[in-house]
């Protein structure tokens, strides 16, 4: 008795879990991302001519839950859903846009400087408030769910398991450690748009360089705080936080201490207190040199 | 606050403060009524042509450049003025015009509210 390589039964696997979409106007090129809940394809819609991305997940409900709530979030930082189906085999998809860009922990990778980095969390944030603003809470913010695009725009994706604020509890879902203590277990039952703020607060600890400025670090500090009470109350609070940080302004998270005052009020009016000070040193000098002026 | 308002406002406050250094000169202790009216009315002159110019630009080394000028300029004036006893005193008055003009068209550009575009 022979058995079979692990490859060739990998293989066997993956036509025999292959979606079948010759009934559609969608042609799969390629397999770009696999997780627990689904596979997502590059594919051509031949109706329309151009690539989308197609998400295929054996839970059909799911799916048209993420469709249904994909459709009521018309955002720039929030990829668009084309069309949703279900296959012949019974598994629902959809068809959305295709990014053309990087996760957000590869993008990383190349060390960007940190208000260009900031600059991307807040766009992350105000796509983050959009949704919550409808309603909508996305349960697995992640640096591998939000995609940068080749001009720096950004997307939020992967609204699998989102739900809205008045929707049943559902299970846990989440990504450990952006998952917010309240989504596991029983505390699943409190989740509200403050567990998305708690992920955004992992999120900013992951673009912060080591070691952080304190203000920044205590921005990060206080959005995934145990306690969701103690947590920004929207994200934009929370953008708006980074926002003046990178303005060099005083964050409602940190409290300054009077050194650091003294030297933000200083960076900030060079030009009054350089003038101040050549006016100063031009009478001084004047009155020291009256006598010999004379 | 308009931008020439900020202007005149600045070179006002500004202009009686530095006529009011003229007090530590004993010379000309007894013309101080005399040197912080001229000084006031220089600054404001300067402060309403920094801010015209603001209103229309909006760069702080315009506003630098701009003040420091009419400055230097309106300093001028005032320098040629003589003495009683015949004598001027260029350096004692145009050096610290020139930096209080910058100063004015400094605060100029920073501070007031723009007019709105049409």
């Amino acid at each position: 008795m022979s058995y079979l390589p692990d490859r060739a039964l990998d293989h066997l696997r993956d036509v025999a879990e292959a979606p079948d979409f010759s009934a559609t106007r969608y042609r799969v090129e390629e397999e770009i991302g696999r997780g627990g809940m689904g596979t997502v394809y590059r594919a051509w819609d031949t109706q329309l001519e151009r690539r989308v991305a197609l998400k295929v997940l054996n839970a059909a409900d799911r799916v048209n839950q993420e469709a249904i709530l994909l459709a009521q979030l018309e955002h720039p930082g929030i990829a668009p859903i084309y069309d949703a189906g279900t296959l012949p085999d019974g598994r629902a998809y959809c068809a959305m846009r295709l990014i053309q860009g990087r996760r957000l922990d590869e993008f990383l990778r190349d060390e960007p400087a940190l208000p260009a980095r900031l600059r991307l969390f807040q766009k992350i944030c105000e796509a983050v408030a959009f949704a919550h603003n409808r309603g909508v809470i996305h349960c697995d913010l992640k640096p591998q769910n939000i995609m940068v695009g080749e001009f720096g725009e950004v997307f939020v994706v992967d609204w699998g398991v989102a739900r809205t604020e008045d929707s049943a509890p559902a299970l846990s879902a989440g990504t450990p450690p952006y998952m917010a203590p309240e989504q596991s277990g029983a505390g699943a039952q409190t989740v509200d748009t403050r567990a998305d703020i708690f992920a955004l607060g992992q999120i900013l600890r992951e673009l912060m360089p080591d070691p952080p400025p304190r203000p920044l670090a205590a921005i990060a500090r206080k959005a995934s705080a145990a306690d969701p009470r103690d947590r920004f109350s929207s994200a934009q609070q929370l953008a708006a936080d980074v926002g003046r940080f990178l303005d060099g302004l005083p964050v409602s998270s940190y409290r300054d201490t009077m050194p650091e005052r003294l030297a933000r009020f200083c960076r900030q009016n060079q030009v009054l207190l350089l003038l101040l000070g050549a006016y100063l040193a031009v009478k001084l000098s004047l009155y020291f040199l009256a006598p010999a002026l004379k | 606050m308009n931008k020439p308002m900020v202007g005149v406002v600045a070179g006002a406050v500004l202009g009686i403060v530095d006529g009011a250094t003229a007090w530590f000169t004993p010379a000309v202790r007894s013309q101080i009524m005399t040197i912080l009216m001229g000084s006031c009315v220089k600054g404001m002159v300067v402060g309403i042509i920094c801010g015209l110019i603001a209103r229309k630009v909006h760069s702080t080394a315009v506003g630098l450049l701009a003040g420091s000028i009419f400055g230097l300029l309106f300093a001028y004036l005032v320098a040629l003025m003589p003495q009683p006893d015949g004598s001027h005193y260029y350096l004692q008055i145009m050096l610290p015009g020139f930096v209080l003009g910058a100063l004015i068209g400094f605060l100029t550009q920073r501070m007031g509210a723009a007019p709105r575009a049409a």
